[in-house]
């Protein structure tokens, strides 16, 4: 079986303009919103009122109990039975910030409960209050803990987002969907979209050990 | 809670007052009715086997740790444990009035706990620009005034990792001190040093001392309390059982226990 080169390097273009316009906005927007959601969840899990945590639990509960698929179907086709019509995109960015929030929300607590107990009392020392403390010393510190393990997070999300091709979000892989089926060269076109996100997941690699070194400049390796 | 004004115990106003503060942690009774005074200027030195609750006393000072019951009275504020966190809005209440006993007092921890991710002169300016407003200048100014004179100037801008034992703790200490309280509290300052370092912290802390700060000093360091110290506090079994100046109680000790606790210390073997 032979290559069809003029093929791969044709779809090329379309291919990491999708991945521009697609695959990577749709996962800077959903990591941001879904980091937010990450902090909010980690703080209420550690909020000493049970309900508040109860609340948290059941959320991070939900999300990782059921398939990332799911959620896209139950946001996009679900809710229009309710009245509620969200558009692809919106639908996409909703189901994958829920999703990263309740996955991350588990490695933001566990960061926030790395920072050693004495750097609450220095900050409650000098004055802060625990909010003051949150911002200014306890949060910095778990950044950096948390970075390896949100890289994975981020990375996975990148591939995800191949999953909102199933809810009509014109990205990477609908995209090679799209070539396929007029061309008939299947093999070709997924490995290809393949070797796209595998180049998008080696930048950010390199990204994550980049932001890595940059954090440690301050702390000395144990 | 109530907020009074200072009162005074025989004679010398106490900036610092103590009454029947207990403390359990679930079945562990730490602290049994504490009471203690410290007058303004005055170094105290508490004394006592690990476990003894001096710690966990130092940390009720400052509302690190919230007794049950007792009331806590540095300067201007008096704190009632055993009604402050009652009724509605407790909680936050209760919060409120350990964050204003805090504000009189700053305190030096066994392990530093400098900001590892800020700057010595961050770590000394973030209390002074961060909670009380002061202009980020004139905190760096006074600050480096203060590290100049722990013989720290030059490590300004250095991160605490960067610096020995000795070196973060003077910076614990002008950390301390940037914050202009009433109080200051030490719990343990040297046990975490070198022995070669402890002697730079101690001189410190015997300056200050001259200098007229008001002190609790929780501390092994029984040289220290006899030659700084004007009381000394031997705390056993969640009480202060003798309390009284050094030469009292280190040098010949009413209680059978404070006896056998400097024999101990004095002689370890």
């Amino acid at each position: 079986m032979g290559i069809d080169w003029s093929l791969f390097w044709d779809s090329l273009g379309p291919l990491a303009l999708a991945a521009l316009v697609g695959t990577i906005p749709l996962a800077l927007a959903s990591f941001a919103l879904g980091m937010v959601l990450a902090v909010g969840a980690a703080l209420m899990r550690l909020s000493k009122n049970r309900l508040v945590s109860a609340i948290a639990r059941l959320y991070i509960s939900v999300i990782r109990g059921t398939p990332l698929l799911v959620q896209l179907f139950v946001v996009f086709y679900g809710l229009p039975s309710l009245g509620l019509v969200i558009n692809p995109w919106p639908s996409a960015i909703i189901a994958l910030s829920l999703n990263v929030g309740g996955y991350a929300a588990e490695v933001v607590r566990a960061a926030i409960l790395s920072v050693d107990k004495g750097q609450w009392e220095a900050a409650y020392m000098v004055g802060m209050s625990r909010r003051t403390a949150l911002r200014r010393v306890i949060l910095p510190q778990a950044a950096r803990v948390a970075v390896p393990p949100l890289s994975n997070t981020f990375i996975s999300l990148v591939k995800d987002t191949s999953l909102a091709s199933l809810i009509l979000v014109t990205e990477l892989f609908r995209k090679a969907q799209e070539i396929a089926a007029f061309t008939q060269e299947f093999m070709l076109l997924y490995i290809e979209a393949g070797l796209v996100y595998w180049v998008i997941c080696l930048a950010l690699s390199s990204g994550q050990m980049r932001l890595e070194r940059r954090l440690d400049r301050h702390v000395a390796v144990a | 809670m109530s907020l009074s004004p200072d009162s005074s115990v025989g004679g010398a106003p106490a900036l610092l007052s103590v009454r029947g503060v207990t403390k359990s942690f679930g079945d562990n009774e730490v602290l049994k009715s504490v009471d203690l005074d410290v007058s303004r200027g005055e170094v105290v030195a508490v004394i006592g086997a690990s476990g003894s609750g001096k710690t966990t006393l130092l940390r009720c000072l400052n509302g690190l740790e919230t007794p049950d019951a007792g009331v806590v009275s540095v300067g201007a504020v008096s704190v009632d444990f055993a009604s402050a966190g009652q009724g509605r809005g407790g909680v936050k209440a209760l919060e409120r009035a350990k964050g204003s006993l805090r504000d009189q007092s700053a305190m030096v921890f066994q392990h530093y706990n400098l900001f590892p991710h800020r700057t010595v002169i961050e770590n000394v300016i973030e209390g002074p620009v961060v909670v009380q407003g002061r202009s980020r200048d004139e905190a760096r100014a006074d600050a480096l005034v203060l590290l100049d004179r722990v013989g720290l100037a030059e490590k300004a801008d250095a991160y605490p990792h960067q610096l020995s034992g000795g070196q973060q703790q003077r910076v614990g200490i002008v950390r301390a001190l940037a914050l202009k309280p009433e109080l200051l509290l030490f719990d343990e300052p040297t046990s975490a040093l070198d022995p070669e370092l402890v002697g730079d912290v101690l001189l410190l802390m015997r300056d200050l001392a001259a200098e007229g700060w008001t002190m609790v000093v929780v501390t092994h360091e029984l040289q220290f309390a006899r030659e700084v110290a004007a009381k000394v506090a031997f705390v056993d079994a969640g009480r202060v059982l003798e309390m009284g100046p050094p030469s009292q109680v280190l040098g010949a000790p009413r209680e059978e226990r404070t006896r056998q606790f400097v024999r101990r210390l004095t002689h370890p073997l």
